[in-house]
């Protein structure tokens, strides 16, 4: 349970390429999915069953794990209403949380602004990568994007201790803010801030970090290893974003579905184990969701773009359970061959950021939306 | 001594032509003339190539070609080296629009074979090179097309050549698609190995009759028994490939477009310079050469000298060229294979078929650190030649100077870079801290050179420095 001592805190891990959701999220009692996926359906009897209707893929032993103690919430058929299966523009959507025109900031550089008013702490948001994605970006907000953290610092070959920090002193005067240069030099002088104030912090976090759980060496368990260390070295930060990629499965999915799968379940429990040992835990709720899910006939090896999939928050704050309906697999309910969306990504959102992170959610997204109830009531009591 | 304007509109040439130069060779290029050294540019052949034999004496790897960085290093070392410079960054141009990545297609040799075809054919026909793309292996790869089959479509390769490589959104439909992946089924390639290999097996285009849709098919409005030369065709005449086309060379040459899924919706930055290069494009019958015979003489490129934000690419080549760091083969080109990945910027790597976020998105905090430390890193070394040359050139007016004429001097050499007020104040700041400036043989000449070296690392890490 959150405590006063302790700001809820969001870590959100974006799957790149549109995860396949039928085969994440096995439909296994509805003979359309077989009949879809005479190769690629996974068979009934290794299915992780989370009831008589669906179930895990194979894979994701830790997650059903998660789910069993009732710290993981799935939701079904997630997306928005006339996706046009573009990589593109469907991650731009679920960053910037408008389906309807092309919008600049994303939805947590607008959460940022509300949790850090006055920019005071630049390492309020974290991204682990290189990179930064839309879902961080907002006019005057600052983020720190950081892809090696025991690397991240300005001029650190100049080994003169006095020079260098002289240095550093007409470097944060340069790129202090100047009205009237527009808005691209404007962002980089923010960034350029960013960059200067955040790294003396961010070094911090590897040489707090001590921890007996060992992650593996794939790209998404190096991140989510980054991730704990920010979150460990308790420097404020409420917002850690990190990606993982390759789910755009259009062929050979048999064996690389699976893959991705192992290394995001191993990676995220490993993460949970270690925030745990920390007792660090409490306040934290994660984040995982992809630009789109695949389409429901399988192509022959693989799957090509789709509509409709499906997102996961885990933690001890959520509700565990299934939310929404799973879209009809039967040929009439497919819109374009792609499953329909049941649930709104945005009223996900919504709830994420009013009942989790205690934000006027209204500010990031001007439209209501139905909220899934994921967050235990009991969350910031 | 040459003109000073003149000086500025050939450095800005050669650095969005090419990736840079010293300034002794720039002002041997205004002595030629503008449209002499654009000239020069396009007709590339008349220009030596990198010495292909030194190269894989010193670095026999970046010649064979078994890894990633093996790759990398080989076109940097191009980049730096060649004297083709327009060539390479045609191939880069091509790179970033037809976005291939090594995370999927896992042969590094097949990456290197594509980028050595943009190379070869990037400033040739535009038609002729989407049928080369189309049957190029690790394209096909890369889009899944040795999965199209005639009895199970994979629409991969043929969305992604609508949307993202021909027309953009909203100038097809989803039928569109899918007849056009019809059309591609039986095009497929040999040689990928499984298991351990001995060095690479080049892959090869295959085309598979047997497996190719012989059906009718209605793409675009037309209808016959189309196969993929004749879908590329229909596609080049679209009316709205050539503003694609030529908007994606301004975005990369002239200035930087709002992102590639914006344009349906907003105007390009500059409506009457697409509409004269598209016009180029489609009376040259989709020539690339003329297009940018007719950007780069045009007034619109010549005053867009630093507003669009550098590439990694371009900073580090640059920055190389500029300090004549690794001009030949060394034990530290090993290094620079991971620079511009650094930066945000992973050769034949981009994170997605989209390829890279460019503009403005090519800057955030870890990107600007990493630019910073590593201009700033060379810049601030004396020993390097470019840098002393630098250093030469801006002592020879005398033994003393105050120390805005210093950094009016350096800022000079550096382009000439010109930068906001506050910039200028601080770098005067910084070297007026060090008390006088005098120039004097011996010791002095030593603390000259340092204050020189420390004034350029600080050029280095100014906001200017992050554009082009």
């Amino acid at each position: 349970m959150a405590t006063a001592q302790k700001d809820p805190v969001l870590v959100v891990l974006q799957l790149n390429g549109g995860n396949d959701y039928m085969n994440t999220v096995v439909p296994f009692n509805d003979p359309h999915y077989y009949d879809n996926r005479p190769k690629l359906g996974v068979d009934e009897g290794n299915v992780l069953k989370l009831n008589d209707e669906v179930g895990l893929h194979p894979t994701m032993g830790p997650l059903r794990d998660m789910y069993k103690d009732g710290d993981m919430a799935i939701l079904n058929g997630i997306g928005w209403a006339g996706s046009n299966r573009s990589h593109f523009r469907c991650m731009d959507i679920w960053h910037t949380a408008e389906p309807d025109y092309f919008a600049t900031e994303g939805w947590l550089g607008k959460a940022t602004r509300q949790l850090d008013p006055h920019g005071e702490n630049p390492v309020t948001t974290v991204n682990i990568g290189h990179g930064l994605p839309r879902a961080l970006v907002a006019d005057g907000v600052s983020v720190a994007s950081v892809a090696d953290i025991g690397a991240y610092g300005l001029l650190t070959a100049v080994e003169e201790a006095q020079r260098r920090q002289r240095m550093l002193d007409h470097f944060a005067k340069m790129y202090a803010p100047v009205s009237g240069r527009g808005a691209v030099v404007d962002y980089v002088a923010q960034t350029g801030m960013d960059a200067l104030n955040g790294a003396d912090m961010i070094k911090l976090a590897p040489k707090r970090y001590e921890s007996q759980v060992e992650y593996g060496s794939n790209p998404i368990a190096k991140n989510l290893r980054d991730v704990a260390q920010v979150h460990l070295a308790g420097l404020g930060t409420r917002v850690l974003y990190t990606e993982y990629g390759g789910f755009d499965t259009h062929a050979a999915q048999a064996t690389a579905h699976p893959k991705l799968w192992t290394d995001v379940s191993t990676a995220v429990a490993d993460f949970w184990d270690d925030l745990r040992a920390h007792d660090a835990a409490d306040n934290v709720t994660m984040l995982v969701f992809s630009e789109f899910g695949r389409r429901v006939k399988e192509n022959g090896g693989g799957t090509d773009h789709g509509a409709a999939g499906v997102a996961f928050a885990i933690g001890p704050n959520v509700n565990g359970g299934i939310y929404g309906d799973y879209p009809e697999i039967r040929a009439e309910a497919l819109v374009d061959g792609d499953l329909a969306p049941t649930q709104d990504f945005r009223g996900l959102y919504s709830t994420l950021l009013g009942d989790w992170m205690g934000i006027d959610e209204r500010e990031v997204m001007p439209r209501e939306f139905e909220k899934p109830a994921i967050i235990s009531s009991a969350a910031h009591s | 001594m040459a003109d000073n304007n003149d000086v500025a509109l050939m450095s800005h040439l050669i650095r969005r032509a090419g990736f840079g130069a010293t300034r002794d060779e720039i002002e041997a290029l205004v002595a030629q003339g503008y449209e002499a050294t654009v000239d020069q540019l396009l007709d590339s052949d008349s220009q030596p190539d990198i010495d292909e034999a030194l190269l894989f004496r010193y670095h026999p790897m970046a010649e064979m070609i078994y890894t990633l960085p093996h790759a990398q290093m080989n076109w940097l070392y191009r980049m730096v080296n060649t004297g083709r410079p327009l060539r390479e960054k045609m191939a880069l141009f091509w790179h970033h629009v037809f976005a291939t990545g090594n995370d999927k297609v896992t042969d590094a040799f097949a990456m290197h074979s594509q980028i050595s075809m943009f190379r070869e054919h990037g400033m040739g026909n535009y038609r002729d090179l989407l049928v080369r793309l189309a049957k190029n292996p690790a394209m096909i790869y890369w889009l899944d097309n040795q999965d199209n089959h005639k009895r199970a479509p994979n629409e991969n390769w043929g969305r992604e050549l609508l949307e993202l490589f021909a027309l953009g959104v909203g100038n097809y439909t989803e039928k569109d698609v899918f007849e056009c992946a019809r059309a591609f089924t039986g095009w497929t390639f040999t040689g990928k190995a499984s298991g351990i290999q001995l060095g690479p097996i080049p892959w090869k285009f295959d085309y598979r009759g047997e497996d190719h849709d012989e059906g009718e098919k209605t793409f675009l409005g037309k209808t016959g028994n189309f196969n993929g030369e004749d879908i590329v065709e229909i596609v080049v005449r679209q009316p709205a490939c050539p503003a694609f086309i030529t908007r994606h060379l301004y975005n990369f040459f002239v200035a930087d477009e709002p992102e590639v899924p914006k344009w349906p919706n907003d105007p390009p930055l500059d409506p009457d310079a697409i509409a004269q290069l598209s016009e180029v494009f489609v009376e040259s019958n989709y020539e690339i050469t003329p297009v940018l015979k007719a950007l780069f003489n045009s007034d619109f490129f010549k005053e867009s000298a630093y507003r669009k934000v550098r590439s990694p690419a371009e900073t580090v080549v640059g920055t190389l060229k500029v300090t004549g760091d690794l001009s030949d083969p060394d034990p530290r080109w090993g290094d620079m294979a991971e620079k511009p990945g650094s930066m945000g910027q992973d050769l034949m790597n981009p994170p997605s078929v989209e390829g890279w976020h460019t503009g403005r998105e090519w800057i955030n905090s870890g990107a600007l650190i990493n630019r910073v430390n590593f201009a700033a890193d060379r810049l601030g070394n004396p020993d390097l030649p470019g840098v002393a040359a630098i250093t030469r050139r801006v002592g020879s007016n005398g033994p003393t100077m105050s120390a805005a004429e210093l950094v009016d001097r350096c800022l000079d050499e550096m382009g000439p870079m010109t930068v906001d007020a506050e910039t200028h104040g601080e770098l005067v700041e910084r070297v007026s801290a060090g008390g006088p400036i005098t120039r004097n043989p011996g010791d002095e000449d030593r603390k000259f050179s340092q204050r020189v070296c420390d004034l350029l690392a600080m050029i280095a890490g100014t906001k200017e420095f992050l554009f082009t």
